[in-house]
């Protein structure tokens, strides 16, 4: 007999996601992943300027912040044949690489390191043995016993305070923690330390895009003006400004967040076979080098991989109609033409309709509809995105970089490939991208700094940024690869006018409820045989979920109540 | 300013002294003392409570005062729900810049709540939830992100099988405080933005009976969450609320009468098209559909990201993200309305109440006739700023 569980709501994560699962010997026998709020943000945008696109898009999620407004004025530019200028591709790379840089890290240490880090049980350790064992990882300067010490101090009194905080109820002591006392601590210091770091690589943002969360973007290219003869806009001290946090970024990233993950790593490696699910990975592809167009030209290649068979890649078309549909076999809409169709974006059509129990409710009726998220597939298939397809994907490409890092990686911790498609594949995977765009980062920085060097100031080509030189429709797709996964909007513009707003988000590919044929999608495959040592405290649950680091504002975003049908719209010759 | 103040009685009234009434507080350690345990020095607590002073808009003569509370006062149970929203918020309060800024606010106000940063999950996290709520009732500050969706009964919202809605009533209901943040909480933001089909709601339309503070913007400037907390605690109430509820400390000024840019305006010189040469002098966003005199926000004062910058600053017009229905104010590239009679010479109260969409012309009329004079003058500081650097070569 399986029991069932409900987690809900699971928390360090951006938004609202239940787990149900049904636990049988201790294992995960089967499971169901829900999002439960939806904000319909693709009605509002119908009618409005596909210029101010961006801005509403970008209010989509604010932990993977400015990454919705560049997929935005992407898909606009895409649709109005716009060539931005090399610095504003140069400046948006940046700004992607210090997104990365900041979402990885905060994921790291304060949306996932607690599954694996027992804080109260840091209060046990030597400060010295740990002072000699961060020493002997890491040249990161702060690793002194008295450093150490302090900060155990700190926290044991926070601890006899008896208010816990946000740290109140976790599973300390539970007994799927395997880290030595010493790991505990150095984990929990460079948590405190973590949460200071982060609000300085984000001043990239604030530079170019005037603020962060929620930057600013500009159809056409980026509204931050160069003159390096001028107080007041991006000058030299401003650049140099970027290129030390920038600098600094990648020292904390490769000083800390690595050596710290590949310690904890160490010690979880039965991880490496746990949490695996699909075997499919999708990559859309992102940093270009020689213009957006040049998809040959991105750091991150895009494509997929069936079966975790990385011998063969097969490309990914957007614009055809076969390849990305979503379905709604068991989310809470209604397709006109019956519950089982799959649509192509352009083609999207869509009501919600609430249909599960009334709440306050314990369960979902899962084997009914049970999701506010919509299940995407790509040529029916069901694929998992974010940082371990990235990985795989470049390394399946043969691409230098992505190799050289993969094969330490796993020699370091002596693991064969195959550990890589996993709970701790994932976790490992986001960390070596972040090692990846730290230095991408720079090299894009120095190429900005050339470009003006040689006196290219351009930063915006403005000639279509009038609708009156805008054809009378246009349709346009734009992607990203955001720290979560494969992103793209497609936008239908009829008379200056969105006519239909379409995004097809990572956490919905992850996250989704069944489709049609019954076939699961990343959370829930990835949970099926999952050890559940304490059905009351799912600890092994959140490893597994969190890394993914779910976007559930992201990944439910939809239509209109009233059940109108959005506008029909013919796709373009692929 | 017009701005009515509302009344003291209406204004919390709680005393952090009766709260030491209760067992479990009184044995918190002070903020001095949380302080001095996170290893940072009397200086930087001072450098701390000075920043904070000045941000909540005290005189430094009132720095005492300030230094005074955050050593003797216990913490404050907070409960911090996430309801229909993107997490902006809370990304944003954690960018909140000086050093002791994140980390004591963090934890330090005991932040029992919150489904971003917290520990436990599901059941336990319920637990969490309920035990402040029982244990500190009519004592705990409510912060809530995002607004509530009340079409469809609710449905729209759920958390752990309950609606945002009825959570919200549930939650609000001991509480000694709201603080409503950002703008889906304050007045609705995107969601709500038409034809709203959701019924997003923001939080001052369903609870009546609580004082609430509105910190409005998308987000808001981490400093000024920050800074509403840190009034709170000092004074153990609210600080004073303009007329629709939000701190007067960090919304009085528009961004407009804060913006650097703001000599290019009144001189009539204005970016005509972005990264045009007006761009490249860092002119007046205006004519590209800056939002600036019609928004109130310390952008231009506080700035954003530890001061680093504003959306002005990098080239961008302001979209006005601290307004009310600023999603439907028209588009963010259209110039806004003529602000009649609009000059340096005019009342800042008048302007702000002017609608936006209205016409354009009194505005060119204005620069060309008033300030022609100015702009040759700034164009002749430039020259002359140019030519001195000439001469130094």
């Amino acid at each position: 007999m399986s029991k069932r569980i409900v987690v809900d709501p699971i928390t360090r994560i951006e938004g609202h996601l239940r787990i149900e699962a049904d636990i049988e010997n201790g294992k995960i026998k089967d499971a169901y992943s829900s999002g439960t709020m939806v904000r319909l943000l693709e009605e509002i945008l119908r009618g409005r300027d596909p210029k101010d696109a961006w801005a509403f898009v970008g209010r989509v999620c604010g932990v993977c912040t400015s990454i919705h407004s560049l997929t935005s004025v992407r898909c606009v530019e895409d649709a109005l044949d716009i060539t931005i200028p090399p610095n504003a591709e140069l400046v948006r790379n940046i700004m992607f690489c210090s997104q990365y840089m900041h979402d990885h890290v905060v994921h790291f240490y304060h949306l996932h390191a607690m599954d694996w880090v027992d804080v109260v049980n840091a209060l046990k350790a030597d400060p010295k043995k740990t002072s000699e064992l961060a020493q002997s990882i890491s040249s990161w300067p702060k690793s002194s016993v008295g450093y150490f010490s302090d900060i155990q101090t700190r926290i044991k009194k926070f601890v006899a305070s008896g208010q816990l905080g946000i740290f109140s109820n976790g599973y300390w002591g539970h007994p799927a923690y395997k880290l030595p006392a010493e790991v505990n601590l150095i984990g929990l210091a460079h948590y405190l330390e973590a949460l200071e770091w982060q609000k300085e690589i984000v001043k990239v943002h604030a530079i170019f895009g005037g603020k962060n969360p929620h930057p600013n973007y500009l159809v056409g290219g980026m509204a931050c003006a160069i003159n390096l003869d001028d107080v007041s806009v991006i000058n030299d001290e401003r650049l140099a400004y970027v290129g030390q946090l920038l600098k600094d970024g990648k020292d904390f990233i490769n000083q800390v967040y690595i050596p710290d993950l590949m310690a904890i790593a160490s010690f979880y490696k039965d991880w490496g076979a746990i949490g695996g699910g699909l075997g499919n990975y999708m990559v859309y592809g992102d940093l270009p080098t020689n213009g957006y167009r040049d998809l040959s030209s991105y750091k991150f290649p895009g494509g997929a991989i069936l079966n975790k068979d990385i011998s063969k890649i097969y490309d990914v078309d957007l614009k055809k109609d076969d390849e990305v549909q979503e379905f709604i076999t068991h989310s809470w809409y209604e397709y006109e033409e019956g519950n089982d169709k799959g649509l192509h974006p352009w083609k999207g059509e869509s009501k919600v309709k609430y249909s599960g129990p009334k709440p306050p409710f314990e369960h979902l009726e899962t084997d009914k509809k049970y999701s506010y998220l919509k299940t995407p597939r790509w040529k029916g298939n069901a694929m998992e995105v974010g940082p371990l397809a990235r990985v795989l994907v470049g390394y399946a490409r043969g691409r230098e970089d992505f190799k050289e890092i993969v094969d330490k990686t796993l020699k370091d911790l002596n693991v064969p490939v195959a550990a890589l498609f996993s709970t701790l594949g994932r976790t490992a995977a986001r960390g070596l991208e972040s090692v990846l765009t730290a230095q991408w980062g720079l090299e894009f920085y120095d190429q900005l700094i050339a470009n003006i060097k040689n006196g290219d100031t351009r930063m915006a080509e403005m000639s279509k940024f009038d609708p009156a030189t805008w054809p009378k429709s246009a349709f346009g797709v734009g992607h990203t690869e955001a720290p979560r996964g494969a992103l793209a909007h497609w936008i239908n513009i009829q008379d200056q006018k969105i006519a239909n707003y379409q995004l097809v988000v990572p956490t919905t590919w992850n996250a989704s409820p069944r489709d049609n044929k019954g076939q699961m999608s990343a959370y829930e495959s990835s949970l099926i045989g999952t050890p559940v040592a304490d059905e009351n405290q799912p600890l092994e649950i959140l490893r597994t979920i969190h890394s993914f680091d779910p976007c559930m504002a992201c990944s439910v975003h939809l239509y209109d109540e009233k059940g109108k049908t959005i506008s029909r719209v013919s796709v373009l010759g692929d | 300013m017009k701005h009515t103040t509302i009344s003291p009685k209406l204004i919390f009234n709680l005393k952090i002294d009766d709260m030491n009434n209760g067992t479990e507080l009184s044995v918190q350690p002070t903020y001095y003392e949380e302080v001095e345990r996170k290893g940072y020095s009397r200086r930087d607590f001072v450098k701390f409570v000075s920043m904070m002073t000045a941000f909540i808009g005290l005189e430094q003569s009132a720095m005492g005062q300030v230094a005074k509370a955050l050593e003797s006062k216990p913490r404050m149970p907070v409960i911090w729900m996430h309801f229909q929203e993107c997490t902006c918020c809370s990304e944003s309060f954690i960018r909140s810049s000086h050093p002791i800024v994140a980390d004591i606010l963090l934890d330090k106000i005991s932040l029992d709540y919150t489904e971003t940063l917290m520990a436990a999950s599901g059941t336990q996290a319920e637990a969490a939830l309920k035990n402040t709520m029982t244990k500190y009732k009519g004592q705990y500050i409510l912060c809530v992100e995002g607004s509530v969706p009340v079409g469809a009964d609710g449905v729209y919202c759920m958390i752990g099988g309950k609606t945002s809605l009825q959570i919200l009533h549930e939650v609000a209901d001991g509480a000694a405080a709201i603080i409503a943040w950002g703008s889906c909480a304050s007045n609705g933001c995107v969601q709500s933005a038409k034809p709203n089909p959701t019924g997003a709601t923001p939080i001052h339309k369903l609870i009546k009976d609580k004082p609430i503070i509105k910190v409005p913007g998308c987000p808001p400037i981490g400093e000024v969450m920050a800074g509403v907390i840190v009034y709170y605690l000092t004074f153990g109430r609210i600080p004073e609320l303009d007329r629709i509820g939000r701190p007067k400390a960090f919304y009085n000024k528009r961004v407009h009468d804060t913006c650097y840019r703001r000599p290019f305006y009144d001189a009539g010189l204005f970016v005509e098209t972005f990264d045009d040469e007006n761009a490249k002098k860092g002119y007046c966003l205006y004519k590209v559909g800056c939002k600036g005199p019609s928004t109130y926000n310390a952008c231009g004062v506080t700035k954003w990201n530890g001061g680093t910058s504003f959306p002005i600053q990098a080239g961008h017009p302001c979209i006005g993200c601290s307004e009310e229905n600023f999603w439907d104010n028209g588009g963010f590239y259209e110039r806004g309305s003529s602000f009649a009679g609009f000059g340096i010479e005019s009342s800042a109260d008048t302007i702000g109440e002017v609608a936006l969409g209205v016409t354009v012309g009194a505005l060119a009329i204005h620069a060309v006739a008033t300030n022609i004079g100015k702009s040759k003058l700034i164009h002749q500081h430039e020259a002359e700023g140019n030519e001195s650097e000439h001469e130094l070569e």
